[in-house]
């Protein structure tokens, strides 16, 4: 008799997720943020429907914000695994110069949760995968792995479909989508380590190394090109950081590392004291029940 | 506070600190269980699964700064941490103060990783405790030491063992709040035995802990010296799961998706319900039941020698026979069944109450079919576990029904399978998912009665009235005027020679259906037997003409698909509601009006107008000997 460990359990769930959207949807996408989560999503989907390359292309919601490391990565991965990118940036925050410095909250509204609309409008998805996991978060907690959304992309709480077993309700009216979350059960800690025994490539950015940096606002922000305007008295200094997640860089808090390899990253996650979204700025907003504001208003 | 974190906290630092390699090399050979936790409202759930988390070091100081604070804003617990605020997740029900849906949360030991579906406590979420336990392997009962065994105990371990839970643990929590009284617990302990073995459960573990002040939670707690047992962790860690079983089991794959990325390669992907497979192992494919073997199994680091129950896999045969979504690859010797009539748990989660006869979409692993479900044989209270007479199900309720299928399903009974036993009903036009059942057994007369087949044809039978047949179907508000136009039809029908029968909605309630009322379960049974009399009278050759007012599409839909393709005409007859009621020729509408009739369409019962009908008839623009006219000239033109 073989044991499954938790990791193999773990991916055989999120391949069944994913060969039942194939099956039922008319039109899936996989968003893909270029982030850990991001990176064993699309893993995982060349192993659902190998030899087949995934029948779903990549979107790609772009604020124009994002590290310079995250969009060669991008790249990469779509040359890869030989699927359809598509790059999405909301036109309305291109034509105003929306940024993070100048617009705060508008900068995320607009760009990300916006932007994420006009894409699956335009394009006509009707499911769209996500990396989010379940553990992130508290209201992610109780996100169903198939997230029914309305006609204008809200999130219902209280009227979500009883998911029962492995049988997913993918069945909607015209205009109505469906986000799916095959990560829903993953850790961290499980990411991490799926990660490292697949070798599945990563934004160097999770890792160590000397980077010029400013503190602001109690985060340690990376210039990772001259678009971070400095304020008065502000200089540069290089510190060895590293990024617990990525978002979009000014937005994302780096800690101070020396983990340079994959095992020392996760000895460190798992010595460490504070929660993985702690670096982001996003969930700051609306007291406690930020996410839960965004996620209802079609934030991902 | 740093004090209760101890046991197996520091011990997982200590390593990962000095040899992360050999920690990480532990994890990976870390099992999965998934469990759930119910009980009564104020027993204490949301605390203990706080407590494992907090215990099993997956709180970071962040939140516990957060929990903290709000812990003295908001908390129940005075000054002290309030855990249960660590997973009652929900703005609403902070606010509330209650856990109002299925949560999931994850920990980890040396020996395991957790998943743990909080569910909630309250009679009205029975469906939110269906759907948590239906991914679990075990569950965990809680009862508060104060308050011994409830309704609610009673209910959550029902509906546990319903859904096929073989490991149940008793965990009788807030013992701190009884002084640890030994003599409290085992009487606890004895009341529930007595009860658990009324409803079927052969075994359990008892464990008394107080998730408040972590006694029996990671380790033997001093202040009950008199138990022996595990402490609920590591029973957690250390209880077997029925991975063994089911891979013992014959061989189970239902297709999920076939993947052909060229004319070269043909594989069958799904995730494996039960047994083994190896390459050159005999399958048969049902509902086919062609054989042939498998030739490999396919994945992206190579193929594998051997795929086992709960892996997803892609196979390839070594003969190309046919195979597609749905289909289910077997053992060849030890195939399953396929029928289409079932008897059925059925957990009801709507707010629409079941309707006996309506179709509804039917999910089980990758198959979806029409399934029309009859009157409930029974239902169950699921506090006394009696069984009640019942005419539908409600939200919440469970009963046993006789289901059928318009196509075979393969499946095997729940309780050798829960993956091809298990099933969702999907609402045809909300989508909504409307309950989930579990298959008992087919019903012997799926398998023994077979089609008489008949040597007279219904072309036979046509030819020899010298006409084609066809279903005349008018729908349209009580008084709108069907009985009158489907007359005047009739009679210039007979007059051309045809061979007609008229179906009337008074008469028939006469005769065939006096045993049906109004209500939305009887209304569809209504039309489901009008239908299956037309369809016989339109297999004898016959054009027959029905006047119900069949208010739902769904019904009118379901009669369309009985008949032969262009032998149904639906006809509205268009008749404004303000219009009708002011003819009120059978004086009903005042009636209901009154309040002296219930469930009138129109009044207290809706109406679902055809959207596309064959034939609309606006009555308030032309005569009924008109509508007539063009009735008949649209059949015979």
């Amino acid at each position: 008799m073989k044991i499954l460990t938790h990791l193999e359990r773990l991916a055989a769930e999120s391949i069944h997720i994913m060969r039942e959207v194939v099956a039922e949807a008319e039109k899936p996408v996989m968003l893909y943020s270029v982030g850990k989560d991001s990176a064993v999503m699309l893993h995982l989907a060349r192993r659902a429907f190998y030899p087949s390359t995934p029948p779903f292309p990549l979107l790609h919601v772009d604020t124009t914000w994002k590290f310079r490391a995250m969009y060669e990565l991008r790249d990469r991965m779509a040359r890869e695994s030989g699927m359809e990118l598509i790059v999405y940036r909301n036109p309305e925050a291109e034509r105003l110069g929306i940024n993070p410095f100048d617009h705060g909250p508008v900068h995320t509204d607009m760009w990300k949760t916006e932007g994420l609309k006009q894409a699956l409008d335009k394009y006509g998805f009707d499911v769209a995968f996500g990396g989010a996991r379940r553990d992130e978060e508290k209201s992610r907690a109780k996100e169903r792995i198939f997230s029914f959304r309305s006609a204008n992309h809200r999130w219902d709480p209280k009227r979500q479909r009883p998911e029962l077993w492995y049988l997913y309700n993918a069945r909607k009216a015209k205009g109505e989508t469906i986000r799916v979350f095959p990560l829903s059960n993953w850790t961290e800690l499980d990411i991490w380590q799926y990660i490292q025994l697949n070798k599945v490539p990563i934004v160097p950015l999770y890792f160590a190394a000397r980077r010029p940096t400013v503190e602001r606002d109690g985060l340690i922000l990376m210039v990772d090109d001259e678009r971070l305007p400095l304020r008065a008295g502000e200089v540069p200094v290089e510190r060895s950081v590293r990024f617990r997640t990525l978002g979009c860089y000014p937005l994302t808090g780096a800690v101070e590392s020396e983990a340079s390899t994959l095992s020392d990253v996760i000895r460190e996650m798992l010595l460490t004291t504070s929660s993985e979204r702690q670096g982001r700025a996003i969930d700051k907003d609306a007291g406690g029940a930020g996410m839960e504001k965004k996620k209802q208003e079609g934030y991902f | 506070m740093a004090g209760m974190a101890e046991g197996g906290r520091y011990q997982a630092d200590a390593l990962v600190a000095e040899d992360v390699e050999a920690y990480l090399d532990q994890h990976r050979h870390k099992t999965l269980l998934r469990f759930i936790t119910c009980g009564s409202v104020d027993d204490g759930k949301s605390t203990l699964i706080g407590r494992l988390l907090y215990d099993s070091k997956m709180i970071f100081e962040d939140q516990l700064a957060a929990l903290e604070a709000d812990s003295k804003r908001v908390g129940t617990q005075g000054q002290e941490l309030d855990f249960a605020l660590l997973v009652d997740g929900l703005a609403a029900e902070r606010e509330q103060g209650i856990t109002i849906d299925v949560a999931y949360r994850f920990f980890a030991t040396d020996k395991r990783k957790f998943i743990v579906a909080d569910t909630p406590g309250h009679e009205q979420y029975t469906r939110n405790m269906v759907t948590g336990a239906s991914t679990a392997d075990l569950a965990v009962i809680l009862v508060d030491a104060r308050k011994g065994v409830l309704t609610q105990t009673r209910r959550h371990s029902y509906l546990a063992h319903l859904i096929g839970i073989r490991n149940v643990v008793l965990a009788v929590n807030k013992m701190d709040l009884i002084s640890y009284d030994q003599a409290t617990y085992e009487g606890i302990v004895e009341d529930y035995r007595v009860f658990s073995r009324s409803i079927g459960i052969d075994d359990f573990i008892a464990i008394p802990i107080s998730g408040f002040r972590g006694d029996n939670i990671t380790a033997l707690s001093a202040n009950m010296p008199w138990y022996s047992g595990h402490a609920l962790l590591q029973h957690l860690e250390t209880v077997e799961i029925d991975e063994a079983a089911d891979q013992a089991k014959p061989f189970r794959m239902p297709v999920q998706w076939v993947n052909r990325p060229d004319l070269d390669f043909r594989g069958f992907s799904g995730l494996i319900a039960s047994g083994t497979a190896k390459p050159g192992d005999r399958i048969r494919v049902l509902p086919s039941g062609r054989t042939t073997r498998i030739a490999r199994i396919v994945t992206m680091e190579g193929d594998m020698d051997e795929a086992v129950a709960g892996e997803s896999v892609t196979v390839t045969f070594v003969d190309e026979i046919d195979c597609s979504r749905g289909d289910v690859v077997a053992a060849a010797d030890a195939p399953p069944q396929a029928a289409d009539q079932f008897e059925a748990s059925i957990v009801w989660m709507s707010d629409q109450e079941m309707l006996p006869g309506r179709p509804y979409w039917l999910k089980l692993a990758t198959q979806t079919v029409t399934a029309t479900v009859q009157h409930p044989k029974y239902q169950i209270n699921v506090n006394t576990m009696e069984h009640l007479a019942a005419k539908t199900l409600e939200l919440n309720a469970i009963g046993v029904v006789n289901l059928s299928t318009d196509q075979a399903l393969v499946f095997e009974p729940y309780e050798t399978n829960r993956r091809l036993g298990g099933f969702i009903l999907i609402d045809k036009l909300s989508n909504a998912t409307v309950a989930a059942g579990m298959l008992h057994f087919a019903l012997r007369r799926a398998q023994n009665v077979h089609w008489q087949p008949i040597e007279v044809s219904r072309e036979t039978h046509a030819r020899l009235k010298n006409q084609k047949p066809a279903v005349l179907w008018f729908t349209g508000l009580s008084g709108a005027g069907k009985s009158t136009i489907a007359n005047l039809v009739e009679k210039k029908l007979v007059r051309m020679n045809r061979h007609t029968f008229l179906l009337d909605g008074d008469n028939v309630r006469h005769g065939l259906n006096r045993d049906l009322g109004f209500t939305d379960a009887d209304r569809v049974e209504n039309i489901r037997r009008v239908g299956e009399v037309a369809r016989l009278m339109a297999d004898s050759g016959l054009i027959v003409i029905t006047a119900f007012i069949s208010p739902f599409r769904a019904e009118r839909e379901m009669v369309r698909q009985m008949m032969m393709p262009g032998e149904f005409f639906e006809i509205h007859i268009d008749t404004p509601l303000f219009e009708a009621e002011a003819r009120d020729v059978k004086g009903l509408y005042a009636k209901a009006r009154r309040g002296e009739l219930k469930n009138f369409t129109g009044i207290d019962s809706p109406y679902e107008p055809p959207e596309d009908p064959d034939i609309r008839i606006d009555t308030t623009k032309i005569s009924p000997e008109e509508a007539a006219e063009l009735i008949v000239s649209r059949l015979i033109p």
